[in-house]
């Protein structure tokens, strides 16, 4: 209390002569050094640090617009040329595809000619087998024939001798029938 | 303040708070050589400090890309520069930028000191800190002019605004001399110093009244006007943040306007 006492009494005193728009020279002093102090760190040093980082920013940022444009513009170049190139593509494809469908037609008609020659060359070849194999058989049979001829006129002459009518009955019968056979087997060759 | 306050009543009376208020001894009292150190100056010092403090920490080490302090510091030097410096003075404004930053965030700390405890004073209160700053913008505005239009172009300027009739001029030119080279320094401090001194003597009576009728002399009828107080005490002090905030930005927008005035002829 008696500190609050002893401001009181300061205060008191101190109301007699203090005048608002009095400056105190300590007030003066220090103020104009503070101020300077102020001006010399903050108004010298730093706003101008500030200053050029916020301009490097601005142009940082605008440098960054630029070359996203640049690449934009860059990246639309590229697209085109891709569809340009793909559409090349495309139609060198489908050229393609129409050639391999022209030859492969073209092919397809050749090897049905061979097979066509070759299916005429098998067949052929094989009448001609069938005909030599037709004149071997007409051979053999004769053969036979002329040996079955001889073994059937030996029978008829030792067996009956005695009716000759009848014997050349049965002979030219037989005669006959061999003509008959053969008038057959003829037919059926051709 | 409230050690003073409290003994500011003296006796049984309830006695509002005076100009005592403003009137702060040596904090070290006898010793010959800290007699200039007072609150107020402590107060300035401290703001002082408080500006490079923040200014070095915001700007310091500026990055590209901001982080922390920085972005606070952007915004505060991008509403010195887009609300006073380059509305006042146009392309010349990112130039004064080192001038009005300082200035404006000066004044505002000094101001924000009345409402911060424990400090409880704003500094500008005290005349001689407007005066320092009003002067050094006044010299600044002089010398800029006379530099700038040529020491007859300049007061021609100031005096005798072209296109008005001759017979106008016998009025203007002492009118306009006199408001422009011998008033503005004078409105330019008083209009900070009487804000802040008028702020602080409002809110030391609230508290007061509060401090008295809740505390001191606590009554059932006393009590009401204690609450009042007490109430409009913050309010004040609400008011006060803006008032103190609006003064620092248009001391600092008066002294970007007076540097153009001076860069360029005003008509």
């Amino acid at each position: 209390m008696t500190n609050l006492l002893a401001a009181s009494v300061a205060a008191q005193e101190g109301q007699q002569h203090y005048s608002p728009l009095a400056p105190e020279p300590a007030e003066l002093v220090v103020g104009t050094l503070a101020f300077l102090i102020v001006l010399a760190l903050v108004g010298w040093k730093l706003v101008p640090a500030i200053r050029k980082t916020l301009e490097e920013r601005t142009e940082a940022i605008e440098g960054g617009l630029k070359k996203a444009e640049d690449a934009q513009a860059e990246a639309q170049a590229l697209l085109a040329k891709y569809n340009e190139q793909l559409k090349e593509a495309r139609h060198e494809a489908s050229r393609l595809r129409e050639e391999a469908r022209e030859q492969g037609a073209a092919i397809i008609a050749e090897m049905k000619e061979q097979a066509q020659a070759e299916a005429r060359r098998i067949t052929e070849a094989a009448q001609a087998q069938i005909e030599a194999e037709r004149q071997q058989a007409l051979q053999s049979l004769r053969a036979e024939i002329g040996a079955l001829s001889v073994e059937l006129a030996g029978r008829v002459v030792g067996e009956s001798l005695e009716d000759s009518a009848r014997q050349s009955r049965v002979v030219d019968r037989f005669l006959e029938e061999l003509e008959e056979r053969a008038r057959t087997q003829e037919q059926i060759t051709s | 303040m409230s050690a003073r306050l409290l003994a500011s009543g003296s006796g049984d009376k309830f006695e509002a708070p005076g100009l005592h208020i403003f009137d702060w001894k040596p904090i070290f009292e006898g010793q010959a050589g800290l007699a200039w150190l007072t609150k107020p100056t402590l107060i300035v010092i401290l703001a002082a400090l408080a500006v490079i403090l923040f200014a070095w920490r915001a700007f310091g080490n500026p990055k590209l890309v901001p982080r922390g302090v920085q972005n606070v510091g952007e915004v505060a030097y991008l509403l010195v520069r887009d609300q006073v410096a380059r509305p006042m003075l146009g392309k010349d404004g990112d130039r004064w930028m080192p001038f009005l930053f300082s200035t404006f965030f000066f004044v505002l700390f000094m101001n924000y000191a009345g409402v911060i405890p424990v400090l409880q004073l704003p500094a500008t209160s005290h005349i001689a800190i407007p005066i320092v700053l009003a002067l050094a913008v006044y010299g600044m505005m002089l010398f800029l002019g006379i530099k700038h239009q040529g020491l007859v172009g300049y007061f021609k300027n100031v005096m005798f605004p072209p296109g008005l009739p001759k017979a106008l001029y016998v009025i203007l030119a002492p009118i306009e001399f006199l408001s422009t080279i011998i008033l503005r320094p004078f409105t330019h401090a008083v209009r900070l110093f009487a804000n802040m001194f008028a702020g602080h003597l409002l809110i030391a009576f609230f508290a007061t009244v509060a401090w008295w009728f809740l505390a001191e002399k606590l009554t059932p009828l006393g009590a009401g006007v204690g609450v009042v107080g007490f109430v409009m005490t913050i309010v004040m002090t609400a008011f006060e943040i803006f008032v103190q905030s609006l003064q620092a930005f248009i001391f600092t927008l008066l002294a970007a306007s007076y540097i153009n005035s001076s860069l360029h002829a005003d008509h």
